[in-house]
């Protein structure tokens, strides 16, 4: 039997969650708010939602950070799956450091990635003659997903039996065809999976979105943030929401699949050993 | 006269600059059960993996029905493989599994139709009493049920030589005995060469037409079960091979060995005069005699009962030797021993003369009483001992 949290522990946790959610739900309420006043409740409305969708720019970025996310989200899982694929039959002299070198552009601040890239493709970009826009707002993006991808789909590569692909050159598959008909089935929960995170990462991102996208295009976070500066409108507590709500959904998805995949393998460790 | 099928020719294997096999010269033949037994990382996977074309062999050739195959890929060789542990596609069903390399055939550049691929799984299926379960998640089967899976998937592509690594060992005792039965009926019914791996000798010498011993990546011996049984080339052999009390001995001549400065006579030849030799004795092929009439005399030192037979460890001059008998001869009690000359093997020395064959440290019971056997030495050292 697991002990009783103590009153002060529960009470700790509550005030933690009310810290955590509480500005959150606010911003949810007043999104629905039939006024512009921020701070009291004047009656349910969903006027804010109806000028959101009717406002052409935001509209636009809407457009905007859905189809960068697709493509950065599609582009970056092949590269990461690959990649993965390139460090798991790598020698592992090699793959300790490389893994590692991996891991490095996810802690880095983002303010550093976007300064970065900014200037990277500037200095490209005087010498090709290109300026900043969609296209280097979508490489950004998938810059910043694959070290993810690959992450999320290493383990499912660990899992597999190194057998497993023997096994199938042996029943009479080139090497190629045991890649799509043996390996690809195997890691793809965590293709899938490394897939939803880089679109959620990519939906989300403000900070390398401000550096790299260039004077033309907005992505939604972008959008909210010049909304902030322009004037304050429950517009923007709508939009947040709406957000808020996609990013916390994707998320959810994405612990579901984890959960039942431990689940599986659990059942799996278990068939083997009986 | 058997076929020739597969040859390895001087093959040789290391990794990272340390040698796993070395040389080895070996033929399979056509139709033919034949066991790689060894113990753990002496090579044998890696001689299987060489057969399969998984690995390359650092020298030396592969020959398939008198073609070099070095370079031949493992989907091109008529070979398939079970794994050490079975290496089922988890994503796929049953009979999917069983399916796979079915429906990877191509005959006169054709698939073969989905219901040829599914009247040979049933049938397949059927051979391995998997009935009923061609629906079931692979990875919701017992150990035993996926060995049988991993059979079907490599028989129902009928290829001529079917290599397998340990299949048994992830199974119980009793599943074990049922399967080395079943696994010797297909071999005999479907006339598929059997390259089979083991480390356990009982199996190998039940199942085997031929057994290879190996021992750190090199061949030891190769021969019928009895052949290896009753002329074991080396210490190593014998002492892999069932139990055998292994010494040291000086061969006279021809039928006439010297052990512990007694002669005796044995049936095997041509050694040079006064060679010193290993002899192997077996437990079984040893009398308890009276004390007086015994060619040697002991102590027994410790005694384990195993149903029919007692193992009792003997102290002769200090070294100490394991009889199997079904007198009971209770510790501290002296016994004379007599050896027919067909239970004496003379083997030439070898680099592992001396490491096997002593049973000094066969029990813990045996050791508290090795005090009382040291008081009967003094007594029992007289006559013929003089070396
Ligand atoms: N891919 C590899 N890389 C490095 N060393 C290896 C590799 N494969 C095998 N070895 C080494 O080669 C030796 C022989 O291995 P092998 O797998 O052939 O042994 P085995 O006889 O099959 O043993 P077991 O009964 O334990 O399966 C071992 O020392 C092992 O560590
Ligand atoms: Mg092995």
């Amino acid at each position: 039997m697991k002990k009783k949290p103590s009153f002060f522990a529960r009470f700790y946790m509550a005030f933690i969650m009310l810290f955590l959610y509480a500005p959150i739900f606010v911003l949810i309420v007043f999104s629905f708010n039939s006024t512009r006043s921020r701070t009291v409740w004047t009656g349910f409305s969903f006027q804010w939602y109806q000028r959101l969708f009717s406002d052409g720019t935001i509209l636009d970025a809407f457009y905007t950070t859905l189809i960068i996310a697709a493509l950065a989200a599609v582009i970056s899982t092949v590269l990461g799956t690959f990649a993965a694929i390139g460090f798991y039959n790598m020698r592992s002299r090699w793959r300790t450091p490389l893994t590692q070198i991996n891991n490095i552009p996810m802690m880095n601040a983002d303010i550093v990635t976007g300064v970065s890239l900014s200037l990277l493709f500037i200095s490209i970009g005087s010498l090709l003659r290109f300026r900043l826009g969609f296209g280097t707002l979508l490489i950004a993006h998938i810059v910043f997903c694959v070290p993810y991808v690959v992450l999320a789909i290493m383990p499912k590569l660990r899992q597999i039996d190194r057998n497993l692909v023997d096994a199938a050159c042996d029943l009479g598959c080139t090497w190629m065809k045991a890649f799509w008909k043996v390996i690809i089935p195997e890691i793809r929960p965590g293709i899938i999976n490394g897939m939803i995170i880089a679109f959620t990462l990519s939906i989300d991102d403000f900070v390398i979105s401000y550096f790299t996208a260039g004077g033309n295009i907005m992505t939604l976070p972008m959008q909210i943030f010049s909304m902030t500066r322009r004037r304050v409108s429950p517009e923007i507590n709508a939009l947040s929401t709406i957000l808020f709500l996609s990013v916390l959904t994707l998320l959810i998805i994405i612990n579901v699949r984890d959960i039942k995949q431990e689940e599986k393998l659990k059942k799996r460790h278990a068939a083997l050993n009986n | 006269m058997p076929k020739e099928l597969i040859r390895l020719s001087n093959c040789a294997m290391a990794f990272d600059g340390e040698d796993v096999l070395k040389n080895i010269n070996l033929y399979f033949n056509d139709k033919e059960f034949l066991t790689l037994l060894g113990p753990s990382g002496c090579g044998k996977t890696t001689t299987l993996r060489i057969i399969g074309g998984f690995l390359k062999p650092i020298s030396g050739d592969v020959y398939f029905d008198g073609v070099r195959i070095n370079d031949v890929p493992p989907h091109k060789r008529a070979v398939n493989t079970i794994f050490q542990k079975y290496a089922l596609f988890p994503h796929l069903n049953v009979f999917e599994n069983i399916a796979f390399g079915l429906k990877l055939q191509r005959q006169n550049g054709k698939k073969l139709s989905k219901t040829e691929i599914s009247s040979r799984v049933f049938e397949m299926l059927d051979i391995v009493s998997l009935k009923g379960f061609e629906k079931r998640d692979v990875t919701s089967l017992s150990g035993g049920q996926q060995q049988r899976v991993a059979i079907a998937r490599a028989l129902v592509n009928r290829p001529k030589v079917l290599l397998l690594d340990e299949p048994l060992g992830a199974l119980d005792m009793r599943l074990r005995k049922d399967m080395q039965i079943e696994l010797k009926r297909i071999q005999q019914t479907t006339g598929i060469t059997f390259i089979y791996v083991t480390h356990d000798q009982e199996e190998a010498l039940a199942m085997s037409d031929t057994i290879v011993v190996m021992e750190s990546g090199e061949i030891q011996q190769i021969g019928t079960p009895e052949e290896i049984y009753n002329e074991p080339k080396n210490a190593f052999v014998a002492d892999f091979i069932g139990e055998s009390n292994i010494l040291d001995g000086v061969m006279h001549s021809d039928g006439l060995v010297e052990i512990f400065g007694r002669k005796f006579k044995c049936l095997d030849g041509g050694f040079k005069p006064m060679e010193l030799v290993d002899v192997v004795i077996r437990p079984e092929d040893i009398d308890i005699v009276d004390v007086s009439q015994g060619m040697l005399k002991g102590t027994v030192t410790g005694i384990t009962f195993r149903g029919v037979l007692y193992d009792i460890i003997v102290d002769f001059h200090g070294f100490k030797w394991l009889i199997q008998t079904t007198d009971l001869c209770p510790v501290g009690s002296k016994i004379g021993i007599k050896i027919d000359p067909d239970g004496i093997h003379i083997m030439h020395k070898s680099q592992f003369s001396g490491m096997f064959g002593d049973y000094s440290s066969f029990s813990d019971e045996y050791d508290e009483i090795s005090d009382v056997a040291y008081e009967f030495e003094p007594e029992e050292a007289e006559g013929n001992y003089e070396a």
